[in-house]
């Protein structure tokens, strides 16, 4: 059992710097069959393990991660949290998620680092505004928070913008969500992976799924790399490898895998205090509490699992940068990396049995899956631990698709990758 | 970076070009009334890990639609071929 930290335990390992930290997690090796083995040990497959567990009292569960905890996207987004959502099931998921971010550094007794900073969506026309009025008003009667700014109010919060006549895209105004805006990303990795462990769930890196093992059309368990690993139920939980690990149990899925790049410049003073995106294009930013700018764009626009990002989208994610905030044209560009995504035809995720019995899905996550990772851990322990659908994951089926059950909150998916 | 050679115009850096997804999917035939037959040709995606035939159109160059053959582990493109002739050839991209 891991100690719990406190104000205290800090004091002490302050003073006592020989006293070293324990490992946050065991490191056992894996048994020969769980109750439930979770293929992935990404924010979702951690989350999912923790909440089969606390909630659900399923305690003998593995997770499975072919690298490291925090290897994956977890540990590589801009972790914006919002619940600015508008249609369908989306709206209600998102606000459940980010009301467990608000509470998980207590429940985990881990420290998130969640900042409600506000994010401000921007419009650059009165069209724009009108839609962003459509939004407020759908989030407020689902009683969660939104206020509509004018320019006056976004130039008084948001200084450095381009208001000059010489700006390609004016700004009429925005929306502001003030509950929304970012965490510290491996916090929220190593504190579900922490806080699982203490519940009895084995957490196993360094070693790949390479196969399911299936007997009558069932899976019953899965090949790894640390050898065969029996299992009651499998759940996938693999972020951008989702049709891949899936094939492997003849699988095939409303899914491409594709790049996003993320950006950080190089550390400035505070100069942005909010989570901002650039109504124009697909553009955001903020800053980091070490003061680089974190921002990112579109996908790179091929199905791709280099991890490597092209530099044509460096490019034109900087020309947005510019044309919003002419200041960073001075800054250099520090680092900037690539993260492997499911982009599914509606932009919406899978949280959901399959056709193959035992064998569950969590993936699909397109831009929107570090937000998601409390209530896609909690809807898919639900899913898993009962086999059906919690109310809020209802929607999140693999079968929408047949059903007229799009949730395609853009009004365009991301088709627009092909547009 | 990824270069693709377009068959008119010659090697030119990939943004140049729109992807347009898998093409070794064949359409179903028009007037079939099986609907799951449309919704996996539209829906379903091998997604390999490894060698992948794909359209792509040059718009910014001579606007033609090509198969390009890459591998998207590693991203190295293989032969385009002018996706008008793969189609004659029977079934699309093929
Ligand atoms: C650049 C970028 C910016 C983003 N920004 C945001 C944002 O601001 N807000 C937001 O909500 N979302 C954002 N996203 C999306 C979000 O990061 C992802 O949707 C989410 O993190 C995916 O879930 P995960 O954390 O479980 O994935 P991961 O951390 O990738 O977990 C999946 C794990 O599965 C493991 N795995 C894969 N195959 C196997 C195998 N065969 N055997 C064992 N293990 C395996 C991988 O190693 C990996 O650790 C962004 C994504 C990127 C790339
Ligand atoms: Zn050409």
């Amino acid at each position: 059992m891991a100690k719990r930290y406190s104000a205290l335990s800090l004091l002490r390992h302050a003073l006592l710097p020989s006293s070293p930290w324990p490992r946050a997690w065991r490191s056992p090796a894996p048994k020969s069959s769980y109750d439930v083995v979770i293929i992935g040990g990404g924010g979702h497959g951690l989350a999912t393990a923790y909440y089969l567990a606390a909630n659900h009292g399923i305690k003998n569960v593995a997770v499975i991660e072919r690298g490291y905890i925090g290897s994956g996207n977890v540990g590589r987004n801009t972790t914006i949290v919002r619940s600015n959502y508008m249609i369908g099931g989306n709206t209600k998921f998102f606000e459940f998620s980010l009301q467990l971010w608000e509470g998980l550094s207590h429940t985990l007794n881990f420290n998130v680092m969640l900042s409600q900073r506000g994010q401000i969506g921007l419009a650059h026309n009165p069209s724009q505004m009108d839609v962003l009025a459509r939004k407020g008003n759908i989030m407020r009667l689902h009683g969660i928070d939104a206020e509509l700014l004018d320019r006056g109010q976004v130039m008084k919060l948001l200084p450095y913008l381009d208001y000059s006549d010489a700006a390609r895209f004016p700004v009429v105004g925005g929306i502001i969500q003030q509950r929304a805006g970012t965490v510290r990303h491996d916090a929220v990795a190593w504190g579900y992976a922490r806080a699982a462990s203490d519940l009895g769930v084995d957490i196993i890196e360094n070693c790949e799924m390479t196969g399911f093992t299936m007997e009558q059309g069932k899976v019953t368990g899965i090949e790894t790399t640390k050898g065969p690993i029996r299992a009651g139920k499998t759940a996938i939980a693999v972020a951008g490898h989702s049709s891949h690990v899936a094939a492997k149990a003849g699988l095939r899925l409303p899914v491409e895998s594709h790049l996003l790049q993320a950006f950080v410049s190089e550390p400035i003073k505070p100069l942005i205090h909010h989570v901002v995106s650039f109504g124009a294009e697909l553009f955001y930013i903020s800053q980091s509490d070490k003061g680089g700018l974190v921002f990112g764009g579109h996908i790179d626009g091929f199905n791709n699992y280099t991890q490597r990002g092209q530099l044509p989208k460096i490019q034109t994610v900087a020309e947005c940068a510019v044309s919003l905030i002419p200041a960073v044209s001075r800054l250099r560009l520090l680092r900037h990396w690539a993260g492997i995504m499911d982009m599914t035809p509606d932009g919406a995720p899978f949280i959901c049995g399959t056709p193959i019995p035992n064998l569950y899905l969590d993936g699909g996550w397109c831009y929107q899956g570090f937000k998601a990772i409390p209530a896609s851990g909690w809807t898919f322990a639900h899913t898993v631990a009962k086999g059906e659908a919690h109310e809020l994951n209802r929607c999140f089926s693999l079968d929408r698709f047949e059903k007229g059950g799009e949730l395609d909150d853009h009004g365009a998916g991301n088709w627009n990758y092909k547009q | 970076m990824l270069r693709i050679t377009c068959p008119w115009c010659g090697e030119r850096d990939y943004s140049e070009f729109r992807y347009g997804s898998d093409a070794s999917k064949a359409r179903p035939a028009h007037g079939t009334g099986d609907l799951k037959a449309w919704h996996d040709h539209v829906f379903l995606f091998d997604n390999p890990k490894g060698p992948h035939r794909e359209y792509w159109q040059h718009v910014l160059g001579c606007r033609q639609w090509l198969v390009l053959e890459r591998d998207t582990a590693t991203n190295t493109p293989g032969a385009a071929r002018s996706a008008r002739e793969a189609a004659a050839k029977g079934g699309a991209g093929r």
